[in-house]
């Protein structure tokens, strides 16, 4: 057999590379949603998942990929790289990590197309899988809501690592050799995680060393203006959506032969593929709403997807408005539902949703389960000193986690108060000050040498507020002494007189003494 | 055929034992599990679909990304239980080696039993320690999820080197080279055995090694 390509291997050589390109593309964001992500086995393959993986295809996502793409396939000197940035509720971004599919000109003539790259392929992915929730990028994200949000980004040509900042670490996930070239995956991640404003962000753990007020002026009160995409995300019409792309998806239906490799039977076919969101997005509803950015809106699509939605999607140059936006809408409602004086935000939040989504509540569901971050709102595990009236209750039910060292828990709060929360996260924030009006100190993440991590787990500033006023000793009350000295005067006589005739016995004693 | 080996070594608290095993034996069983196999006439076969989860670990600052099957999970959550279990038993300051084992089945004659010839090895060492309070184990449970994330990433660079893998079996011997008796994936052979040192450095008097799989399937 001749090292040339037949025509059937090329096309299908051409089909493996772009769909390897857009499922690569979905694991990157999808594991940058913020979520944990959960997908089924099926015994029986489906027909319509690629390297035998069960890789959920979010619309826009694979949208903004075949867009990024323009009809092109990642080759020798055109790399498809995703871009993961950071944003800031003050406008700070950063980005975090790039990750470069490229190919170089190291061809293997040999190889099998229809099974062995296949398969490979397939390796690399779940290599994919497992490297994106390694590189520090996937804590940050799974933290990610009312404080920052993480972008994305896919572009097509040069690969470009400027945005790294300096020392930037890169990791090869793998390589596949295929007969016109060999495909590399790598991902570029940064390290120095000081903002370019100048404010620094701790490394480790990088999230509790930001100082971030939590009451500063909310950058989303509608400052900037909305402004709808121009184009729908989902539900309107499957085959009119994307009319740039192809109109049908392709289905891969794989089968393999035991005989000798010259026999390898793979067929693809093409067919009129509608596709199946509704079922989808049951299984993958992922409700992403970001919040409001300049010239960006992003508002929840009807069935729950991904709402990516810049106002200027002219790829490579505006970077900033090409990002879009992951974020959770379950989190930032359940965020904003603990933050009372967020209301305008909530009404922005439902007001979006009620216009553009039939069913909210459809939107809400989710079968992702999320650890609560840092800097999210934990309203079910706030101890609030307030509501328990006898000065010791706090030992008696006390939810902490060990490792809520969070910077921007809500401050602790005067016993006086009945809603601490809501007297302390008053709507107006314009100072940035902590907003307490009895307590003069903000809490601040405190590390004392003693008082930590005893058997009473308790942080310090609680302590040390419920023990300012400890209640009055009872044997000091007037009542009590009052009556203990009438009972001294009556039975000051036998006293005396028992004395008296002991008063040998007492001499005695002090003899005994000198 | 030479079998290939690797070994991971890591330094963990009682407590990490178990996610840290699992970890890596998930994201090493990841990579080598299939869809099952349907084979249809005419000697050609196709793949079921593998789906994937993620795992948040408790005690270590990491997630792991596992083959969705609960009859996985649950097989390889028995035999790092026993392993921790050993572990523990052996008094403190222990270490232990736990190794999964890939193996291919090669028919032999009668009288003869089958033999099984291993071509790849993944052996991980852990040396247990135990701290004194909570701020060294916050500060261990960050540089364990580090340190794990390296061996993660260690391990897809291996498995990333396309080096031998088993070939494609005929239906009539599928068994000799995948675990088909899983429902929903399909692992190559494999096999689960560990060793336990105690704190002075020699194995106990018993080396204790047992066998998960059976790899004798009459």
């Amino acid at each position: 057999m001749d090292g040339e390509l037949t025509l059937q291997d090329k096309k299908d050589l051409d089909k493996f590379i772009k769909f390897f390109a857009l499922k690569t593309v979905q694991v990157i964001v999808q594991a940058r949603l913020g979520e944990k992500i959960c997908t089924r086995s099926s015994s029986s393959p489906t027909g319509s998942d690629w390297f035998n993986l069960a890789i959920k295809d979010i619309p826009e996502v694979t949208h903004e990929a075949k867009k990024a793409l323009a009809g092109q396939l990642p080759g020798i000197g055109r790399s498809m790289c995703v871009e993961i940035s950071l944003k800031t509720s003050e406008g700070d971004s950063m980005e975090l990590e790039t990750w470069c599919l490229e190919m170089n000109e190291k061809c293997d003539k040999e190889i099998k197309v229809s099974y062995t790259v296949y398969n490979r392929l397939s390796l690399l992915l779940k290599s994919l899988l497992a490297i994106t929730r390694v590189t520090p990028a996937y804590k940050l994200s799974r933290k990610q809501g009312h404080d920052y949000v993480i972008l994305y980004r896919i572009y097509f040509g040069e690969v470009q690592l400027n945005g790294l900042g300096e020392g930037f670490q890169t990791v090869r996930v793998g390589m596949v050799g295929t007969p016109v070239g060999t495909i590399t995956l790598s991902c570029a991640y940064r390290t120095n995680l000081a903002f370019m404003s100048g404010r620094q962000l701790e490394r480790t753990p990088p999230i509790m060393g930001i100082i971030i007020d939590h009451f500063v002026d909310r950058p989303y009160s509608g400052s900037s203006p909305l402004h709808p995409c121009n184009y729908r995300a989902t539900g309107e019409d499957d085959a009119g959506t994307f009319p740039s792309v192809e109109d049908s998806q392709e289905v891969c239906t794989t089968s393999f032969s035991t005989s000798p490799p010259s026999q390898c039977v793979f067929t693809v076919s093409k067919t009129h593929f509608q596709t199946p969101r509704p079922v989808v997005m049951d299984t993958l509803k992922v409700p992403l709403l970001g919040l409001t950015f300049t010239n960006q809106m992003i508002v929840p699509s009807k069935e729950g997807g991904i709402p990516v939605l810049p106002l200027h999607p002219a790829p490579g140059t505006q970077a900033d408005h090409d990002r879009m936006p992951l974020c959770n809408l379950t989190d930032m409602n359940q965020h904003v539902a603990a933050t009372p004086s967020s209301s305008g935000e909530t009404e922005l939040l439902s007001k979006s949703s009620e216009g553009k989504s039939g069913t909210p509540q459809d939107t809400l569901e989710t079968t992702f389960t999320r650890k609560v971050g840092a800097f999210v709102n934990k309203p079910t595990n706030q101890v609030i000193a307030a509501n328990m009236d006898l000065p010791f209750a706090v030992f008696a039910s006390k939810i902490v986690e060990s490792e809520d060292t969070d910077v921007m828990v809500n401050p602790p709060d005067s016993p006086t108060l009945e809603s601490p929360l809501h007297a302390s996260l008053h709507s107006d924030q314009s100072s940035g000050s902590s907003g307490l009006t009895q307590d003069e100190f903000v809490m601040v993440e405190l590390k004392p040498a003693f008082s930590k991590d005893d058997f009473l787990p308790m942080d310090l500033g609680t302590f040390y507020r419920e023990f300012q006023n400890p209640p009055q000793l009872s044997s000091l009350s007037i009542d009590i002494s009052a009556q203990s000295m009438a009972e001294d005067l009556d039975s000051l006589p036998e006293k005396l007189a028992i004395y008296e005739k002991n008063m040998e016995e007492f001499d005695a004693f002090v003899d005994t003494l000198q | 055929m030479n079998c290939r080996s690797q070994t991971l070594e890591l330094t963990v608290e009682a407590r990490q034992i178990e996610e840290t095993v699992l970890a890596v034996l998930h994201t090493v069983l990841l990579h080598r599990s299939s869809g099952k196999f349907h084979y249809k006439k005419e000697g050609t076969y196709s793949i079921g679909t593998v789906g994937t989860e993620d795992v948040d670990c408790d005690f270590v600052d990491c997630t792991y990304v596992r083959v969705s099957s609960d009859e996985l999970d649950r097989t390889l959550r028995r035999s790092v239980g026993e392993f921790k279990d050993a572990l523990r038993n052996s008094g403190s300051d222990g270490s232990g080696q736990i190794s999964l084992e890939f193996y291919q089945k090669k028919k032999s004659r009668w009288p003869f039993s089958d033999e099984c010839i291993p071509w790849e090895v993944w052996a991980f060492k852990l040396n247990v320690v135990n701290l004194a309070n909570e701020q060294e184990r916050q500060i261990c449970r960050e540089k364990v999820g580090e340190k794990l994330g390296e061996k993660i990433i260690n391990i897809i660079e291996v498995m990333n080197r396309h080096e031998y893998l088993p070939k494609m079996p005929t239906q009539s011997e599928v068994d000799n080279v995948f675990d088909t008796g899983l429902r929903d994936v399909q692992p190559y052979l494999y096999k689960i055995s560990y060793q336990i040192t105690d704190s002075l450095g020699t194995s106990v008097s018993t080396t204790m090694r047992r066998l998960i799989k059976d790899t004798l399937a009459l």
